[in-house]
């Protein structure tokens, strides 16, 4: 196997035992990239000469015995966090030239763990999406099938990951833009428990609803992970102060007699058959681990998107008017006047979706509908929150398909903004109540396209998530089977 | 048809906390544009902002001291609209749930003292400054300002004259200072007054059409302005027309308000929690605290400076138009055991000597120890108060307490009576004419002698024993 | 509710877009599908029921009133689509 085809774990045990060092690991991913980022672009910002830089000081680190948790690991990250002195786009032409004068604290701690970033990777424009076929800098290929859509809108990282042009990488997490790409590439993804991780440095799309989290190559370096990056942080102020506890610590504790809920909303018309026939075999695998499954209510499922698309718009739409050409990024020159240049600079700078985003979310907190909206909203959303409370006090975790169907092909759907909402329904409810949510892979169809499986925890429960995800993802035994770039 | 006018005030006040609500950056005024500004409160993509505890404190602290109800949870809001000076697009501000409300003020008039409710105080953060290019179509953006703490105070439309809206300003900004959470500067900008004015036939209860006033950048103006403003319209309504709703901007050097319709329109600020900030509880042990912790406020200070040193109105008034002096006034009060004459001294020569040099009381040379033994040294005879004058003079000037100075200066005052009476008959041979005259009938002479004696003993001699000696000793002549 | 192509401009200008007329039209469109949706929430019975804005129940982060470093000038302006000197310039309101 090349050392890029490897995880974390993995190719710690070979860095500690002296076999490799991270140059070799860095040129191996890199070399990879040269072969297939043409065909799969995953990244709008390569950072080869500082990767290479940074697996030099790790390498010297490592003689001296000071190996930290990543240390060395090429590590790549979603345009959405700012990294200090380089180019973060969010993938929007209004940020096409921005370098931010500070580090994410996600960056700071992932650094500080010795990991080598090898890029920013291709995402929806500022999150909004669920293709990344919104884009500014052009779409990402699911490494499976270039003809289809990695899903979004981590599916840059998604699909780095899934083509090993990187070991691991983070994402960002709104309505599922890190499980929905983590099933559709065939990989993990974990969105932690709102406040869990840092937001400060994500640029903000939706602030109740954000988060920071990994997508990797198996649950276990998806725990590795969270161990670094989980955590208070005082620059924040909904970060949780809570201790963190060993994630790795809940990888083979097995599942025996773990009650495991299967909502009965979630499994309506319009999910494909083959989704549904891995879902089973995932119920059946579990059962025979020792989970024992129980249905179970989410009863204001239906309500979700209703509440989803009325409060990420309008927080969205006040977070994105800082984007004025004033301060930073795109500007519109020679204009009449101010006005004209905020209308210009704006209209030119963001791309459809996001322009279409920001008109719901300022209609809906405009005078005259706010009680009716936004405040509605968020009244559910409470309800939301209360339901999957009661539902937890039955089972320990919940299993749900992570999409209703596999990736689809890329200019699908486009055109019909309701079905595209519609394939974020598994995932939206986890954002609104903040609980931590996993995607594992659980099958393929019998054209080869990835199935991801959901299993969603309580607040703070990320332990329970990882010990049955890596439970099952031993059973399924799906790693071996690699995209065929 | 009698009119009165209907006024509302809404004040903003700088805070003087050193770093900004949101973020760590100075708030010192004044620096180099864009340099007290970091990646939060210039509001860059991804950051989040973290409240500064003490902020919260000095809200509760002018909370408590206008009587409001502090709320046991609050939250901020964003007030969204765009401008240049406001970086996020948004300016945090308290809205739904503001931090306290339901408060009051008294202020005193000439037909006593009336309250004015206090709406609510919340918090929220500034903005930067813009400076409009008066030659090129541009503006140029500071950044500086944004973020440092304010914090805004609403009054019930409770004033019914420009009077009694200044009043009330002058209520609030003493009590600012006092609690020291503002310098209370207006010219500087760390204090802001904006006023909502109407005017209705008296005796009717319904509020008339009310303009909001803008611009008005010293106490003087704030006055000038409601003056105006109250005046235009009641020349409107008398005309028969209706007064419109709109802002209107002081001009000071045209004396009038003008219209800002056409520049503005309503604004929609779709106000809506803030999400990247949580709920802000205080506690009954917390509020306790910061009570504890109160000074004594101006009205309270005042009201105890006439009852305990018999003071008059106005003499407290001046006594207690700083905190500093306030204290400085007791303590002079309380070493010298005279009160009045601390007062007077303070009042007069102190106050003279600071004005003259612009100095704050904070500065003055001469402790209040020193004042305070000056004052007990006349008291008891050691110096006559002319004497004082020369001295403190010198106090002033070498910041020495007066024991030193008198015995360098050799100025202790003659209350020998032998010696005076030694001195006296001297001068009364030296002018027989004079003496003459006065037995004569010119009584007016007297003042010659008493004159000769002061140049004769250097003004050390006490005054009073100098006339009864000079009478004694003429008589029996 | 259904919202008019005068409302779609007047939200436009709140949040400083311009359109073209077939984006408005198009847009209409669009908002309305979606707002159809969005009367669903009306089935829902939410007396009593605090609006939740925060996903975890936190209260009282606060930071000490110490002043640090700001950004260099240089940097504060790095990113500036337009400077001038120390400030950042932009065009005038025109009146």
């Amino acid at each position: 196997m090349e050392l890029h085809q490897l995880t974390i774990h993995e190719l710690q045990k070979l860095i500690r035992s002296k076999e490799v060092n991270s140059l070799d690991i860095v040129k191996s991913v890199f070399k990879r990239i040269d072969a297939v980022e043409s065909s799969v672009h995953a990244y709008i910002t390569m950072m080869k000469e500082y990767a290479f830089e940074e697996a030099a000081k790790a390498d010297r680190c490592i003689k001296e015995g000071n190996i930290q948790a990543l240390t060395g690991i090429p590590i790549a990250l979603k345009d959405i966090v700012c990294t200090k002195g380089f180019l973060t786009t969010c993938g929007s032409r209004i940020l096409h030239n921005y370098i931010p004068p500070y580090d994410a604290t996600v960056v700071e701690k992932l650094r500080e763990a010795g990991a080598v970033f090898t890029g920013k990777t291709n995402m929806d424009e500022f999150a909004m999406g669920s293709s990344t076929e919104t884009s500014h800098f052009g779409i990402t290929k699911n490494p499976w099938a270039l003809d289809r859509i990695p899903g979004g809108s981590s599916g840059g990282s998604a699909a780095a990951v899934a083509a090993d042009e990187c070991i691991a990488a983070i994402g960002s997490d709104t309505g599922g833009s890190i499980r929905q790409p983590a099933a559709l590439c065939g990989i993990v993804g974990m969105k932690p428990t709102y406040g869990r991780v840092s937001r400060y440095g994500l640029v903000a799309f939706a602030s109740s609803l954000d988060q920071v989290g990994p997508l990797a190559k198996d649950v276990e370096d998806c725990a590795i992970m969270m161990n670094v990056i989980a955590g208070h942080d005082p620059r924040e102020s909904t970060s949780v102060p809570l201790d963190v506890p060993d994630y790795k610590a809940f990888l083979s504790q097995g599942v025996d007699g773990c009650r495991v809920g299967i909502p009965k909303e979630y499994f309506i018309e319009g999910i494909d058959p083959e989704v549904t026939e891995a879902m089973n075999g995932t119920i059946r695998t579990i059962e025979g681990l020792g989970a024992s499954c129980v249905e179970i209510s989410l009863p204001h499922t239906e309500y979700c998107l209703a509440v989803y698309y009325i409060i990420a718009p309008a927080e969205a739409s006040s977070n994105l008017a800082r984007y004025d050409g004033v301060k930073y990024g795109f500007r519109v020159e020679d204009c009449r006047d101010l006005l004209d240049m905020y209308k210009k600079t704006r209209s030119a700078g963001f791309g459809a979706e996001v322009k279409r985003r920001i008109m719901i979310g300022t209609y809906a907190l405009s005078s005259g509908y706010y009680e009716a909206y936004y405040k509605k909203a968020s009244q559910v959303r409470a309800l939301i929150k209360r339901d999957f409370e009661d539902a937890l006090k039955h089972c320990d975790v919940i299993l749900t398909p992570t999409t209703p169907t596999p990736a689809f092909k890329i200019g699908e759907k486009m055109d019909d903004p309701m079905q595209m909402y519609l394939s974020d329904i598994f995932t939206i409810s986890t954002n609104l109540a903040g609980i931590p949510g996993i995607s594992v892979p659980c099958g393929f169809t019998r054209q080869g396209l990835p199935i991801g499986a959901q299993f969603l925890a309580g607040h703070f429960e990320e332990g329970k998530l990882i010990q049955i995800a890596s439970a099952f993802e031993k059973h399924a035994n799906l790693k071996q089977r690699r995209p065929n770039l | 048809m009698a009119y009165e006018p209907v006024i509302g005030l809404e004040v903003h006040a700088q805070l003087l906390t050193k770093s900004k609500i949101f973020c760590s950056c100075s708030t010192l005024f004044g620096a180099e544009p864009n340099t007290h500004t970091c990646a939060v409160c210039m509001g860059m993509p991804g950051v989040l902002p973290v409240l500064n505890r003490t902020v919260v404190e000095y809200t509760i602290k002018m909370a408590l001291a206008t009587n409001c109800v502090i709320n046991e949870s609050c939250n901020f809001a964003r007030k969204n609209y765009f401008y240049p000076d406001l970086p996020k697009g948004y300016q945090i501000s308290q809205y739904a749930q503001p931090l306290s409300e339901h408060g009051y003020v008294d202020i005193e008039r000439n037909e006593g003292k009336k309250r004015i409710g206090i709406t609510r105080i919340h918090m929220e953060e500034d903005a930067g400054k813009m400076i409009h290019d008066e030659h090129l179509p541009s503006s140029y953006v500071d950044l500086n300002r944004t973020g440092v703490p304010l914090i805004e105070i609403v009054s019930e439309p409770e004033m019914r004259s420009a009077e009694e809206a200044s009043a009330y300003l002058r209520r609030l900004h003493e009590i600012l200072v006092y609690l020291e959470i503002c310098d209370g500067n207006m010219e500087e900008g760390s204090f802001r007054c904006d006023a909502n004015v109407s005017i209705r036939p008296r005796g009717e209860e319904a509020f008339g059409t009310r303009t909001e006033l803008k611009n008005m950048n010293s106490f003087r103006n704030v006055q000038r302005a409601l003056d105006y403003e109250i005046k235009r319209q009641q020349y409107i309504l008398e005309s028969g027309q209706e007064v419109i709703q709109e802002t209107r901007l002081w001009d000071d050097s045209q004396g009038v308000t003008l219209s800002m319709r056409g520049k503005e329109e309503a604004h929609d600020y779709r106000y809506f929690p803030d999400p990247d900030l949580v709920p802000i509880v205080i506690d009954e042990s917390w509020v306790e605290e910061v009570r504890k912790n109160l000074p004594e406020l101006p009205l309270e200070k005042r009201e105890r400076f006439m009852r305990d040193y018999q003071l008059p109105s106005y003499d407290a008034g001046v006594l207690t138009s700083s905190r500093v002096l306030a204290d400085y006034f007791e303590e002079v009060a309380n070493l010298s055991g005279k009160p009045k004459a601390a007062s007077n001294w303070v009042m007069g020569d102190i106050l003279r000597f600071l004005n003259e040099g612009k100095r704050d009381i904070k500065e003055c040379p001469i402790l209040s120890e020193s004042l305070a033994e000056m004052i007990q040294l006349i008291e008891n005879g050691t110096i006559s108060g002319k004497m004082a004058k020369d001295i403190i003079e010198e106090m002033y000037r070498t910041g020495k307490p007066p024991k030193t100075i008198i015995e360098e200066k050799g100025m202790v005052q003659i209350t020998d009576e032998v010696a005076l009476e030694k001195t006296i008959a001297g001068i009364l041979a030296a002018n027989m004419a004079q003496v003459e005259q006065y037995r004569g009938g010119k009584e007016k002479i007297f003042g010659y002698f008493v004159g000769q004696v002061m140049k004769a003993t250097q003004g050390k001699a006490n005054p009073q024993l100098i006339n009864d000696l000079l009478k004694k000793m003429l008589a029996a002549l | 509710m259904k919202i008019t192509k005068e409302e779609v401009e007047h939200v436009a200008h709140l949040a400083r877009l311009d359109f073209s007329e077939e984006e408005k039209v198009k847009f209409t469109s669009q908002l309305n599908d979606i707002l159809m949706y969005m009367d669903k929430l009306n089935e829902v019975d939410t007396a009593g029921i605090e609006p939740m804005s925060h996903a975890i129940a936190l209260q009282n982060a606060f930071r000490d009133d110490t002043v640090k470093d700001s950004l260099s000038h240089e940097l504060s302006l790095s990113n500036a689509p337009e400077a001038r000197g120390p400030f950042f310039r932009v065009p005038k309101v025109i009146e």
